[in-house]
């Protein structure tokens, strides 16, 4: 059982990764990865709202009538996510400025709605809670990844700390303007999602 | 009752309506003061900025930002006219709000929109530096259109109304390390001294492609553009060439230059 449990929360970050193996959620990857500070807020923020809509969604999944299931999760979700949002405003306004309208747009995150329908409406509030957690981390993990990525060879910064001197600034690095812009981020995930898939080869799918 | 009959289904839509817009309802209201708050100071601060009164880095408590905001004076002024509004209340005078809406606000011409804006409120805040009874600095709110979003900041004048002080943007979705570099601070720091009027009073400063040469004779008057941001680098043209003509701030500055005039009594 212990290990079933550990599977749950691990599982989703490099087997069952949510963009690497099921390639969803790679719009915000995109969006709000400039820079560590919005990434690292966002990739809390989607944590407690799949872990929450999870739970929520788990532990109503036995009266949920199915004719409206979508939308009775789409309303859990939706209202989370004006929560999460709120307090952002209040006690993190900064970065809730810098991360604007996608905030707002985890409700459309597919990684969210995809584990409300497809784990928490048949697993147990518990289990449900750390699936979501657990994805909610995997989803990190490649923010982070190519947050990390975009914001060094970018801006020559990490957390807003400057490693490489950029030119602008006097140094010695000539910032890669590639980076800030979204392209670069599907570059860093293809290259995310070959790596797992040269270390685990299961992943791959039949030709 | 069976789970997926019609009495059952609006039941259930029911009450996870009403339990959610509790939740929502509760969070907004319960941190709406601090919100506002927030916003308060994030326009203060940037006021304060703009006006070399807190530097660019420096962190701040609300505290020491109401603190020194005290030393400005925030007046309405009329945009067409170039004179001050005294019948309205200043700290409930919502300028952004002013600007959509059709009562408060006029079309531009289109040959004097050159900022792209459409439309501009009647009546703007301007906020005052006073020093020994003369004016020290003049902060302008601003905006232009850059690439991909309306730029919204504040312009600061010496007390000779021909001198910049600064220029900052507080809200803009330009693209970061291009046309976000209007908030990098070795940019904005090359504003403070130049000149926003040439000798015969023709507003002359402009963003330049490349960087400014600073031994040419008019290099007072170009500031570097923004190197991959040429559409962003003429909007920041465009709003010096909009707000200090005679759509803009023209009036008023005018008014102001000559020494009384703008009390609107």
């Amino acid at each position: 059982m212990a290990s079933k449990t550990k599977d749950i929360l691990f599982d989703p970050l490099f087997k069952k990764n949510p963009i690497g193996k099921l390639v969803l959620g790679i719009c915000s990857a995109l969006a709000v990865t400039t820079n560590l500070k919005t990434t690292v807020t966002m990739c809390l923020a989607v944590i407690f709202v799949t872990a929450c809509s999870n739970t929520a969604v788990s532990m109503i999944r036995n009266y949920i009538p199915s004719a409206i299931r979508i939308i009775v999760q789409m309303t859990i979700i939706a209202s989370l996510v004006i929560v999460v949002d709120q307090f952002l405003q209040a006690y993190a306004y900064g970065t809730s400025k810098a991360l604007s309208v996608f905030v707002g747009l985890i409700i459309t995150n597919c990684i969210v709605m995809g584990r409300a329908e497809g784990f928490a409406m048949s697993h147990t509030p518990w289990t449900s809670f750390l699936d979501g957690v657990g994805n909610g981390l995997g989803y990190s993990v490649i923010l982070l990844f190519v947050g990390a990525f975009r914001e060094l060879f970018g801006s020559g910064s990490l957390f807003g700390y400057t490693i490489l001197a950029k030119t602008t600034d006097g140094g010695w690095y000539p910032a890669n303007g590639l980076m800030l812009l979204s392209p670069s981020a599907f570059f860093l995930i293809g290259l995310f999602i070959w790596a797992v898939r040269t270390w685990d080869p299961s992943q791959n799918e039949e030709a | 009752m069976q789970r997926n009959s019609i009495v059952f289904t609006l039941l259930v839509a029911t009450v996870l309506c009403v339990v959610c817009s509790a939740i929502v309802s509760t969070a907004a209201v319960i941190l709406q003061p601090r919100q506002e708050r927030n916003k308060e100071l994030d326009r203060k601060s940037n006021i304060l900025r703009v006006a070399g009164l807190l530097g660019a880095g420096e962190a701040s408590d609300g505290k020491k930002i109401d603190e020194l905001f005290k030393q400005i004076e925030t007046k309405i002024v009329n945009l067409e006219t170039g004179d001050y509004v005294t019948d309205i209340d200043v700290d409930s005078f919502d300028q952004r709000a002013a600007a959509d809406d059709p009562q408060q606000s006029v079309a531009i011409p289109p040959e004097e929109d050159v900022a792209s804006l459409k439309r501009r409120e009647k009546l703007s805040a301007v906020y005052l530096l006073n020093e020994d009874g003369k004016l020290k600095t003049l902060i302008l709110p601003v905006y232009t259109k850059g690439l991909w979003s309306t730029m919204y900041g504040f312009l600061a004048f010496e007390g000779d109304l021909r001198t910049i002080k600064g220029l900052g943007f507080y809200q803009h979705g330009e693209t970061p390390g291009l046309g976000g570099e209007v908030d990098n601070p070795k940019w904005k720091e090359q504003w403070e001294g130049k000149l926003a009027y040439d000798d015969d009073g023709q507003i002359a400063l402009h963003l330049i492609k490349g960087t400014v040469d600073p031994s040419s004779p008019d290099a007072a008057y170009k500031i570097d553009g923004l190197s991959g941001a040429t559409i962003t680098s003429r909007g920041v043209t465009n709003l010096i060439d909009y707000w200090l003509g005679p759509d803009g701030f023209g009036p008023y500055l005018e008014k102001l230059k000559s020494g009384g005039g703008n009390d609107g009594k």
